[in-house]
């Protein structure tokens, strides 16, 4: 095989370059720092792909007609940050509603309001699971080099049509603008998700069919006509007031992320084996924690970091798994301790859990964890 | 740990900082098959203001992607140079610009003090490629990449009718901060 | 499916089952609301405009009207309070096969959806835009929209509405809309020729569709029926175009406009993209 070429991208260049490769070919989007390249590079490249691309009156305009082009049948994805995810989410709580697939993309800064624009933070995180109202599922990716960025993003739409649910990716601000080299995969290097289409005549079809925990997807094109809302529905898409029928609606959107954790979560483990100091840490700053783990283990430490590409839903196996072999579990987070209840959740007493916390737009420094790794060693 | 090798470029907004960071970190990258992390911060303004770059060079993965402990810093302001040079190394290098930092840094680091603006003004004919300058003077001042995979990365990002110029920029860099080398 | 078309011409009375859903009747509205009426004039004009079922597709929002999209057997989509135009903007960018129809109240399209309202109108993408004015936020029971008329009664208005109104007609014109019309649920007969022409016009086509509210609005401003709000607001509240010009001033002020009252073609937003398109790969 010819070697490949690297090219020095940045993270939300590489956003745009796995959104193409996963066949992303609708683009809706406001401006807003730090995420507006992945607009940018969109809005030259899908038209060369001959996919749209259009800039929207605001934020939740802008995932309104992603959602719309998504129900048309092409693959979508928008793009914003903190100030524009909370507008986004009452859009992102009818995709979750009305089963349609799309990605999100998150890129954060410091908040809450207009906060920081230019530094970064990982205080959207449970934004990410709670941001709109309602019960309801939540898929949420946090790549943290600029090649995974172009992976997951890739994960994402995959997640997205498979589960026909709304898929977030969150970075921040760092790995964002970060550029690094990467290598952009060959077609069918990396698994591409399409939707599946419905095997049934138009006037069979179903479109929320309670035989499958994801029905086949029929986009408004052709012979096949129903009816979408983000009201509670029956199978055939018409609202109901019968609480049978929302019970049962309201748990199988939530069910069909729930009964799939295991192979939604992916995770990074290093140095876990025999760790007896666990770190837990996602994102860019998951970086720092590699950087602490390896620079504590030349000294003899025993320290291992679990590092979760799936936030939401919850790794709870390969935290309880951790759990069980170490004295502490360290959870360094750019905000002021949100994954953290998590950990604790399924920790559940068996150990230690301590967090580190930065608020002031610079990233965790790897002397802090290491400081914290010392002191439980 | 595989070793590091940090590079921080800072000054004003409309400097080419940042594109100077992109530049090395291309030919570490691309150019010298090494690892590159380029990274930055900046404020609201597109001109003005202090505007930073950095760039993690190593043979090994980078983790953490922002600088530890700088062991080259370039300073095209006087805020700049104040503002970031607390954490560069003991032994690193730290290059001002010698009309714009009258108050020189201090620290256990070698401080080269060159009018890098001025010279590419009378020399070149332009500031605009001091950024330039300043990546042939870092190169020659640190071998951290090879002068074939500086001038590769340089002639890769700059437009076609620049390319003499930008090449010559470059050369002035190597040769000066050879002089400069020499004086120490 | 029936033939209503050529029964129409034979003078039997328009079937319109075949455009809607079976099952899904009686609809929601109260007794004496127009927004049946308007539906009426709708289907005829769809008729009439050659457009195939598989073809159209009806998006709304949140309101007593936005519910229409869910009687009809077309591709229906409802959306979220005065998201309907973004959502549609999205369907038809990424289909512009489709016949996008958007149904919207006064207060879904000009108070929550009053930003995507004049930008959909901007574009001029290919759309019809329906708004449905009855003066009140009816699904809510009955609070001051941005065109309830000054000193009106609403439940959020109880000492007479002090705000100013929005003219839909002239707000849309000034966004960029290539058609813009009104009628009313009374001139039915005239509503669907308009909606006719709004149908078969290429770009943003905006209709505002005076009808009444008597269970919210007429109740609270002391109108004792449907036929008065009618005879008042759409009958004598009303004047065609055609007819403006012929009659003295004293006979047209303070009447709103009837008919289609402005057109132009302009490059419309799809096409547009498409030769945006072709460009970009021709290079």
């Amino acid at each position: 095989m010819a070697e490949k070429k690297k090219k020095l991208l940045q993270g939300n260049e590489a956003c745009a370059e796995g959104a193409l490769y996963a066949g992303c070919r609708f683009y809706a989007g406001y401006p807003i720092t730090p995420s507006t390249e992945v607009a940018e590079m969109l809005s030259v490249r899908l038209p060369k792909v001959g996919g749209k691309f259009i800039q929207m009156e605001d934020e939740i305009a802008s995932i309104a007609a992603a959602i719309g082009g998504s129900i048309a049948g092409l693959k979508s994805l928008t793009a914003t940050s903190g100030p524009g995810f909370s507008l986004k989410q009452e859009g992102i709580g009818f995709a979750c509603m009305a089963e349609i697939p799309c990605v999100i993309v998150n890129v954060m800064r410091g908040g809450p309001s207009t906060g920081f624009p230019t530094g970064p933070s990982q205080s959207d995180v449970m934004q990410a699971k709670w941001g709109t109202h309602g019960d309801h599922p939540a898929v949420t990716l946090t790549p943290s080099t600029v090649q995974e960025i172009l992976s997951e993003t890739v994960r994402a739409f995959n997640l997205a049509e498979r589960y026909r649910t709304p898929v977030a990716v969150l970075y921040d601000e760092i790995v964002g603008h970060m550029r690094e080299p990467v290598v952009i995969p060959d077609p069918g290097e990396l698994e591409v998700v399409d939707r599946e289409g419905p095997t049934c005549s138009p006037e069979e079809y179903l479109p929320y069919d309670d035989r499958y925990d994801v029905p086949p997807f029929a986009p408004f094109k052709g012979e096949y006509r129903f009816h979408i809302t983000g009201l509670n529905h029956k199978t055939d898409g018409f609202p109901t007031n019968d609480p049978a029928i929302i019970d049962w609606g309201n748990r199988k959107i939530v069910d069909k992320i729930e009964k799939n954790r295991e192979s939604i979560c992916e995770n990074e483990a290093v140095y876990l084996d025999d760790a007896s100091i666990g770190v837990f840490s996602y994102g860019s700053i998951g970086r720092s924690a590699r950087y602490a783990v390896n620079e504590v283990r030349e000294r003899g430490v025993k320290a291992g970091l679990l590092r979760p590409l799936t936030i939401w839903p919850f790794p709870d196996g390969a935290v309880s798994e951790m759990a069980e072999n170490v004295k502490a579990i360290i959870v360094p987070e750019m905000n002021l301790g949100q994954m953290i209840h998590e950990v604790k959740r399924v920790v559940h007493g068996r150990c230690e859990v301590v967090g580190i916390n930065r608020v002031d737009g610079e990233p965790i420094h790897p002397q802090q964890i290491i400081d914290i790794i010392e002191r439980y060693s | 740990m595989a070793k590091r090798f940090e590079i921080r470029f800072s000054g004003s907004g409309g400097q080419g900082m940042i594109l100077a960071g992109i530049i090395m970190a291309e030919a570490a990258a691309i150019y010298d098959d090494k690892n590159a992390v380029q990274s930055q911060s900046y404020g609201p303004e597109a001109r003005g203001g202090a505007s930073k770059a950095e760039v993690v060079i190593s043979d090994g993965s980078i983790d953490y992607p922002k600088a530890t402990k700088v062991d080259l810093m370039l300073a095209l302001t006087q805020e700049a140079s104040s503002k970031y040079s607390k954490d560069v190394k003991d032994g690193g290098i730290v290059l001002v610009d010698s009309d714009a930092v009258k108050e020189k840094p201090n620290g256990n680091f070698n401080v080269y003090s060159f009018p890098i603006i001025e010279t590419a003004r009378t020399e070149l004919g332009k500031t605009i490629v001091a950024n330039i300058m300043s990546l042939g003077m870092i190169t020659e001042l640190t071998n951290v990449v090879s002068h074939e995979a500086i001038e590769k990365a340089v002639l890769a990002r700059v437009p076609p009718a620049f390319l003499e110029l930008n090449k010559k920029a470059l050369q002035i860099g190597f040769e000066k901060a050879k002089v400069l080398k020499a004086a120490s | 499916m029936s033939t209503p078309a050529t029964a129409a011409k034979k003078k039997v009375p328009f079937d319109y089952s075949g455009y809607l859903r079976a099952g899904k009747l009686p609809h929601i509205w109260c007794p004496g609301c127009g927004h049946g009426i308007v539906l009426k004039s709708l289907l005829r004009a769809i008729d009439v405009s050659g457009f195939t079922k598989d073809q159209l597709c009806m998006v709304s929002g949140i309101g007593c009207s936005s519910r229409t999209p869910g009687y009809v057997d077309f591709k229906t989509l409802h959306t979220l309070h005065g998201r309907a135009f973004s959502y549609a903007t999205g369907v038809k960018l990424a289909n512009p096969e489709l016949k996008v129809i958007v149904a919207s109240g006064d207060g879904d399209a000009l108070a929550i959806g009053g930003n995507h309202f004049i930008h959909t109108c901007r574009r001029n993408i290919d759309m019809t835009i329906l708004v449905y004015t009855n003066y009140i936020y009816g699904m809510t029971g009955g609070q001051y929209s941005p065109t309830t008329p000054q000193g009106a009664m609403a439940t959020t208005s109880r000492y007479g509405n002090i705000e100013p109104v929005f003219d839909t007609c002239e707000l849309a014109k000034a966004s960029g809309a290539t058609f813009v019309a009104r009628g009313t649920s009374y001139h039915c007969q005239e509503l669907e020729k308009i909606l006719l022409a709004a149908i078969k016009h290429k770009g943003t086509s905006v209709v505002e569709i005076i009808d009444q509210c008597p269970t919210y609005y007429g109740r609270q401003n002391k109108l004792r029926s449907a036929t008065e709000m009618m005879e008042i607001f759409e009958k004598n509240g009303t004047v065609s175009v055609k007819q403006a010009d012929r009659l003295p001033p004293e006979k047209v002020e303070g009447k709103l406009l009837r008919g289609i009252l402005y057109q132009v073609e302009r490059p419309e937003y799809c096409e547009e993209y498409d030769k945006l398109i072709e460009k970009v790969r021709g290079q």
